[in-house]
This record gives structure tokens, sequence and C-alpha cells, in this order.
């Protein structure tokens, strides 16, 4: 039997769901749209922060199932930043971001940890993860939508020998 | 082995991790190079437990490869953690399997014998013990001589368990085999390595 890769259902589920959500999307996101989208914000609202981890740059092995539930194989190493940081009332933020920008994954973080914090959600959610969320939303239906204009079925002919 | 990490309360580690290991490194290296001399390490915050010496030899030296043994006071929940968030370091109850061991108490601290003491083919597969003890200098005076000592040196620790030196003569009397030490106190550094013999008074 192959199990299927999920994560294990713990309480508050919903709640790291959401925040894998939002992390996937400051994750995803070009580092030039994220950095545009934090220089919107108003000086005033953006947290100071500790670094925890300065920003550091490192390789994953990065793994894959054949059809997603096979066994599971390297799919070779990709070039990760990470970066961990504390807001002044306790909340930590962390970031793992595709590439070599320190600057993405400090922001990524940073935005991760006001999500979390009642005082700075409103103005990191509006101003940041719902509009590069829409945009990457947008980014990949069109793409998926290239991608169905170019879609072939191919069907087996079943040959009979009754109709000869 | 599956709890969750708290990083609430985690201290933070290096400021400059590159900079500041590589520093870290050339002085335990230039430690056990030269018994006997004094080194000086730095490091902004650390968890209590750990002095500053201590603390910065952990950054530096420890990670996913490195079995980490702790004595009974130092195995607070503050410090592993905060090595787990840093180092990554797998923990273990048993002192034969350490690659390093954190002894905050030292005279708590089991026997150096007790401590992985390398095999005849790979004797770097030994234990190094970091010993926070309460001074560097001050205490009884001891005379070494060895490999990176001109003639004799001496040191004059304090806060060492009282039968260290008897299990440091039958330490150094296996070579090849055998634990290095590394004392540390606030934010000073002093090496010990196996090679080092005391010269009996």
């Amino acid at each position: 039997m192959h199990e299927k890769f999920v994560e294990p259902q713990e309480q508050g589920s919903s709640d790291i769901a959401a925040r894998q959500a939002w992390m996937a999307v400051l994750a995803e996101t070009s580092s030039e749209k994220l950095k545009a989208a934090w220089n919107e914000i108003d000086v005033a609202d953006k947290p100071a922060v500790e670094n925890l981890r300065t920003p550091e740059r490192g390789l994953v092995m990065v793994r894959g199932r054949a059809a997603g539930i096979g066994e599971r194989f390297n799919l070779g190493e990709m070039t990760v930043t990470r970066s961990a940081v504390r807001m002044g009332d306790g909340t930590t933020g962390v970031a793992y971001v595709g590439g070599r920008d320190a600057d993405h994954a400090l922001i990524a973080a940073t935005v991760d940890a006001m999500m979390q914090s009642e005082t700075h959600r409103p103005s990191a959610e509006e101003a940041i993860v719902k509009p590069l969320e829409a945009d990457l939303n947008a980014v990949k239906t069109t793409s998926a939508q290239k991608t169905a204009a170019t879609k072939v079925n191919f069907f087996t002919m079943v040959r009979s020998r009754d109709g000869k | 082995m599956s709890s969750t990490l708290s990083l609430s309360d985690v201290k933070p580690g290096f400021a400059n991790p590159v900079l500041d290991s590589q520093s870290t490194f050339r002085q335990v290296l230039d430690a056990l190079c030269r018994p006997g001399s004094v080194r000086t390490l730095s490091l902004d915050d650390h968890p209590e437990g750990v002095g500053q010496a201590m603390g910065a030899i952990a950054l530096t030296l420890f990670d996913y490869d490195t079995p980490i043994w702790m004595s009974e006071g130092s195995a607070n929940e503050a410090v592993a953690q905060w090595l787990r968030f840093h180092c990554n370091c797998p923990m273990t109850s048993q002192p034969g399997e350490a690659a390093f061991a954190l002894c905050t108490k030292p005279d708590q601290a089991p026997s150096l014998s007790s401590f992985a003491q390398g095999d005849t083919k790979y004797p770097d597969r030994s234990t190094t013990l970091i010993y926070e003890v309460d001074a560097i200098t001050g205490g009884d005076t001891i005379t070494l001589h060895g490999p990176g000592i001109e003639s004799t040196v001496t040191i004059a620790p304090q806060g060492l368990p009282t039968d260290f030196w008897s299990q440091w003569d039958e330490n150094a009397g296996q070579f090849q085999l055998g634990v290095d030490v590394l004392l540390t106190a606030g934010n000073q550094l002093l090496g010990l390595p196996r090679t080092s013999r005391r010269v009996a008074n």
C-alpha cells in the first residue's frame, strides 16, 4: 500500500493551513514584487524585528514521488535562503525562499510575523499578502489556460472483429 | 523528538554567522595548538547556563553530524532548544556516543573514560569535552608539557573536579586514544589537547 503524502492533521490545522498559504505566497512571489509591496507600507506600520537567524543561504534536497504516490526519489538540490525574526512582543516569523536573495527572505519572515499579530495583520494582509496572492493566481490561471489550449487527447481505437 | 520548537524564547545566534564562526574556529584551533594560552571569544547573546565562549564554540562546531551530550545541570530546555534551532544537532544521553560534551557543572560530570575514546583506526572519533569552569586562572598550579609547548607551561584553572588531573594522566597515558578538553570561563578559552601531559610536581 502506498500512503498518500499528506500533512498530519493536528488541532488548529486551519490556522496552520492559513499560515502555510500566506507563507507560500510570500515565497513564490518574485522578490521585486515583494519588495515593491513592502515599500508601499508606511514606515510606522513596520515593526522592529530582531534577527533570530540572520538570512543565510544553503541547499536543500528536493524530493519527489513518481505520480505523487510512488517511491521517494531525490529530484535535485535547490538553493534556498532562510531567515527567522522576532518582533518585540515575542511573535516569530520564519521564511524559506528559493534563490539567493537575503532581503526577500527577511521581508517574507517579517511579514509572516506581522500576519500572526493582531496589530500588524491588517496592514500586512491588505498591502502585501492579498494583492500578491491575486497576482500569483492570475499568473497561474493564465499559464494553465495557455497549457490547456495545447492539450492533446489520445484515444485508443478498439478493433472489432464482429464488424468484418 | 518531534516536539514543537517554540521560537518565542530562543536566543539569537551569531550576528554575522560566517565571520564570527570563522574567527571562533581560528581561536579554538590556536587554543589547541598552543596549550596553556588563554583565548578570548565573544558572543552577544546566549542562553542562561552557557557562557560566551562555550556558546560561540557550540555555534561554530556543532551540526547535524555531531551528537551532543549535556551534563544534568546544563540539560535545560532553553539550551537544548537553542542548540536545536541554531546547530540542528542531535542530543544523546550516552556519553560514549557524543562527539561533544557540554559540562556546565564539571564536578557532576562523569569520568573522562566514560566518553568516546576513539578507536585505533580513527582516534579522532573521540568526544571533545567543553567544561565551564569557575575561572581560567587562580586555582592550583598545574605544569604541562607536550607538542605546542616550548618547554613547560603552567595553568591554574579553578572549579575542576578534584580527581580531574589523575583522570587526565590516564587519558594522556593512552595516547593516541583519548578525549580532548576545552576549558571555558565566561569569554575565555583554554585548550587541553590529549597530547599535553602533566609534569609531576
